[in-house]
């Protein structure tokens, strides 16, 4: 099964007329991935066994019109646990770890009837934006395997986009969903901080973390948050806040929609190319009725600075229970129990968190407490404030993704900083709590533009609204990877 | 013994294991002496992808513990992280309130020698427990998260007390308060308070502080007393011969009665504090102040004040009646029930106690209730049983039995009724004679040998103040 023109409607049409099983269906899904994989590096670990097993469950139980994702296959960045499935997090630390239960999202899709078929690879605990620094393999771009999948869900966009599954889960701390959703041509959303619950997320910066949904379309996705959002005890930092039908708004009009255009997303360092297509994309959400205006958002340029001091030292916090004592990899000939945290780390982590390990180290010790944490809380503060006063005004803001397209292996590996300011677009929405989404906007030299849309806490619905609008009048998701073979 | 030419300088510090269903941030049960890792989850082993569930139980019992103790209630706090490897703290960091603890500005009375002074508390923080860590003769090191996550109230005191006898009278304040509330067991025994004491000495007059100790490891009111007096020896022998002393952690030796090094600090630990970011914060309203007060018992002064003003009780009942909160809540509850306040304060310091101290029970470890002492002592009360009889149901009591069933049961009347008396006493008149004559004639001291039959014709049973009555009334009708 190829879903690259099949979205997870069609397959919930086909799965009611009985015109297709749920376990033929996901069969063909497991042969496929193992037909394309080698291409894409996409995938960490089948659940084979499992999937079969609870598809043929549904069969026997039978598919109704109202469960929209029952029988429909679907991908799991590793960094969800998974009851009896390896997850790795794409960490030597984690190898063959096998959870005892499975993160809440799972639990919620299980119950919707959606099966999960595998685990998606990523950066090394949700650390990087170009998915290297896995320590189990290279995620190829689904539009040209000479360039980065983006990151860190790097996994789950390439999967989605390369026609693997019709949709997947990604997590995004500072842009890990939108960017390499962006990189691959497919939606991604980050919901509201809070909006869904964060219970099985091995954690990389509590704070910033939120789990969301990558589809082909836009109402695929909405389809997929319907089944995960809404609070979960378990989570304390999950909101109450009602979960609304994200479909209802997806009419195609979006008439008096006021979209603010924050100038400093246009800037310095953003490819022009990329800032063309990102202004069509805008004048085509102006020619389908929204008001556009300019606005100024000066203090996103401190975001990419507060936001590494923040997330890594939470990180740094986060990470210290991985030990080497009660699960994942343990170092061998060891003879203090010190020697066995230092070398059970040392052999057990990559560069990458090794790295944020120590500058979240060094930000919370006593003497650089003031200078770095609590600064670097006090710009995320004025940030949130500086997207609150647009939100009086506006509907949504619109922005590029990323500075840049996808880029080829390798190219920003020598200077993190060059690497980590490919987020700066996105970061600041992390620090807000808002949600963003990222859409196709079009293509340079072949590989897709990302087009950001940022909304209020909790107003996903009018992302939504929007997004959909743009793609039936872009029809954008028609252009598939490949296409050109 | 003072220290002439010196003063001390003493501030405790004392941790509360609060007696919470569930634990601090996890579902587990918390009881004491489970089998080793018997009560933990996956939020307890610090497994990847949990997070904390606050109880907000244990936030409850930290303003009761505040209320109890003179503190102002933080209104908005948020929890902290404080960050350190073990084995025993899987998450290898604590949750706690470094930066806004739940109250502040405590303050205890103490008494000693007859002199009242106030102890500042300076703060009172909520957090969790460690676990436990064995290591054992085989080399291995266990460790055990039964306790790990276990709710704590930290109680820092300011360092207002002078000399090792006000240490202790703090910490017996301290305890008394904490047990009224109801919110912990404080036994020392099972590290449900624990006490570390720093204490420092300098020259009278001096305007510096002196070297801080730390004595940690205390394991009763009576060794922190032992191990502050030993410090203060120790300290001024180190100042007098010129030597400077060293910032550092030792512990009290019970056996040699001294005070032993544990680890010279050479270097503060930097935990990393920083505010838990999967915990949102907490806003504490006067309503939920208002409910926690609402459940706060009354506290052992105002007690023993109503024991004695009110119910006529000696200062020494009181006093031991307010030595526990179980105590103290089973003589109120018996009293309401109607029991005689006084013979139920003697029975309870009296037999109750006795009882408990031959099981090595606590109160509510065993059978008894108030409802069944407050009936015991109606029947002792209205005549049914003498108090001879009622060790009998005393004994039966203790094992659950109900009292006015059990006389019913075990026929422990006292024989009361003059119709069946009065024949039995005017046949031992018939027989005693010389009795009679001796008593018309004035000595009252002849009743006796003439009740004593009546006794053993009843086999005891007859209510002595009855047959004492009608046998005088017998006597002057043979006038």
């Amino acid at each position: 099964m190829d879903f690259l023109k099949t979205t997870v409607k069609d397959l919930h049409q086909e799965l009611v007329n009985k015109s297709l099983s749920v376990a033929d269906l996901t069969q063909a899904t497991l042969d496929h991935i193992k037909a394309t994989d080698d291409r894409y590096e996409a995938f960490i670990t089948l659940m084979e066994t499992n999937a079969l097993e609870q598809a043929k469950k549904i069969d026997q139980a039978g598919v109704s019109s109202a469960q929209m994702l029952a029988g429909i296959p679907f991908g799991i960045k590793d960094n969800m646990v998974t009851k009896g499935v390896q997850t790795t997090a794409a960490s030597r630390m984690l190898h063959d770890f096998k959870p005892i239960y499975d993160a809440t999202v799972l639990e919620r899709l299980s119950q919707a009837g959606a099966i999960g078929v595998g685990k998606l690879n990523m950066d090394e605990f949700a650390m990087g934006s170009t998915t290297e620094t896995s320590y189990y393999k290279q995620t190829k771009n689904a539009w040209d395997q000479t360039k980065i999948p983006g990151g860190s869900s790097g996994g789950s966009a390439v999967s989605v986009a390369a026609g693997q599954v019709p949709f997947a889960l990604g997590s995004d701390t500072g842009g890990s969903i939108r960017q390499p959703a962006a990189f691959n041509g497919v939606v991604g959303l980050k919901p509201t901080y809070g909006r869904v619950s964060r219970w099985g997320l091995i954690a990389f910066a509590s704070s910033l973390d939120q789990i969301g949904p990558i589809t082909r379309t836009v109402e695929d996705n909405a389809l997929v948050l319907n089944a995960i959002a809404g609070y979960d005890a378990r989570d304390q930092t999950s909101s109450k806040q009602t979960v609304p039908d994200f479909t209802a708004n997806l009419t195609g009009n979006i008439k008096g929609m006021k979209i603010a255009i924050p100038k400093e997303y246009f800037g310095d360092g953003v490819d022009p190319k990329v800032v063309s297509v990102v202004k069509a994309g805008i004048a085509q959400l102006e020619a389908l009725g929204a008001h556009v205006e300019e606005v100024s958002l000066p203090h996103t340029k401190y975001g990419v600075a507060a936001y590494y001091i923040l997330g890594s030292s939470e990180a740094s916090s986060n990470l210290q229970r991985f030990d080497g004592i009660r699960y994942g990899f343990r170092a061998e000939n060891v003879q203090t129990l010190e020697d066995l945290y230092v070398q059970t780390r040392s052999q057990g982590f990559g560069d990458e968190v090794k790295r944020r390990i120590m500058l979240g180290t060094y930000s919370l010790s006593a003497g650089s407490y003031d200078a770095y944490f609590k600064k670097a809380a006090q710009v995320r503060t004025l940030i949130a404030d500086e997207f609150e006063q647009v939100f009086g005004q506006y509907d949504l803001i619109v922005a590029p993704t990323t500075p840049n397209i996808a880029y080829g292996f390798g190219e920003n590996q020598d200077d993190p900083q060059v690497a980590y300011m490919n987020d700066a677009l996105t970061i600041p929405v992390n620090l807000a709590g808002l949600p963003g989404m990222s859409i196709n906007a079009g293509f340079i030299d072949g590989l897709p533009v990302g087009m950001q849309l940022i909304g209020n806490r909790f107003e996903e619905a009018k992302i939504y609204q929007a997004a959909y609008a743009f793609e039936q009048a872009t029809r954008l998701f028609d252009k598939i990877p490949g296409g050109d073979q | 013994m003072a220290i002439s030419n010196f003063e001390t300088t003493i501030g405790l510090e004392v941790h509360v294991e609060l007696k919470t269903n569930s634990k601090a941030m996890s579902p587990s049960p918390v009881s004491y002496g489970a089998e080793p890792n018997l009560n933990t989850n996956v939020i307890d082993w610090g497994y990847p992808g949990v997070l904390p569930q606050a109880n907000e139980g244990a936030l409850e019992a930290g303003m009761m513990a505040a209320l109890a103790l003179n503190a102002e209630i933080t209104p908005y706090l948020h929890w902290d992280r404080k960050n350190y490897f073990y084995p025993d703290n899987p998450k290898a960091y604590q949750v706690t309130q470094q930066f806004e603890p739940i109250a502040k500005n405590g303050w205890l009375e103490i008494e000693v020698n007859g002199e009242k002074k106030r102890v500042g508390i300076t703060e009172m923080h909520v957090e969790e427990d460690a676990g436990k860590n064995t290591h054992a003769d085989d080399g291995y090191s266990y460790v055990d998260l039964n306790r790990q996550g276990t709710p704590l109230i930290e109680i820092v005191g300011e360092p207002d007390l002078k000399t090792p006898d006000e240490a202790y009278a703090y910490l017996e304040a301290l305890k008394e308060a904490i047990q009224f509330t109801g919110i912990s067991d404080v036994k020392m025994e099972e590290g449900s308070m624990r006490v570390d004491a720093n204490i420092s000495i300098r020259p009278i007059g001096s305007k510096q502080h002196g070297t801080k100790i730390e004595l940690k490891n205390l394991n009763s009111f009576n060794y922190v007393r032992k191990g502050l007096m030993f410090e203060e020896q120790r300290q001024a022998k180190l100042y007098l011969s010129g030597q400077t002393l060293k910032q550092q952690t030792r512990r009290y030796d019970e056996s040699t009665g001294e005070t032993i090094l544990m680890r010279v600090k050479e270097t503060a630990d930097d935990y990393r504090y920083f505010p838990e970011p999967d915990l949102a914060p907490i806003h504490i309203d006067e309503a939920w102040i208002q409910r926690a007060q609402t459940k706060l018992p009354l506290a052992a002064g105002v007690r023993r004040a109503h024991y004695m003003n009110d119910l006529g009780l000696e200062p020494y009942d009181a006093e031991v009646l307010t030595q526990t909160l179980a105590m103290a809540d089973f003589f109120d509850q018996t009293v309401e029930l109607g029991a005689d306040a006084k013979r139920a304060a003697n029975y309870l310091i009296g037999d109750v106690n006795a009882f408990l101290n031959s099981k090595h029970q606590d109160l509510q470890e065993t059978q008894l209730t108030p409802n069944n002492l407050a009936n015991m002592i109606n029947l002792i009360e209205d005549g049914t049983i003498s108090t001879k009889m009622a060790k009998q149901v005393f004994k039966a009591i203790t094992e659950g039995q109900e009292p006015v069933q059990y006389v019913e049961d075990h026929d422990l009347k006292q024989l009361s009724d003059p119709a069946i008396l009065l024949p039995m006493i005017n046949s031992v008149l018939d027989d005693n004679e010389q009795s009679v004559i001796d008593f018309l004639g004035g000595k009252e001291r002849a009743t006796k040998a003439l009740i004593g039959p009546i006794m053993k014709m009843t086999k005891g049973n007859a209510n002595p103040t009855v047959v004492n009555d009608l046998m005088h009334q017998a006597l002057e009708a043979r006038r």
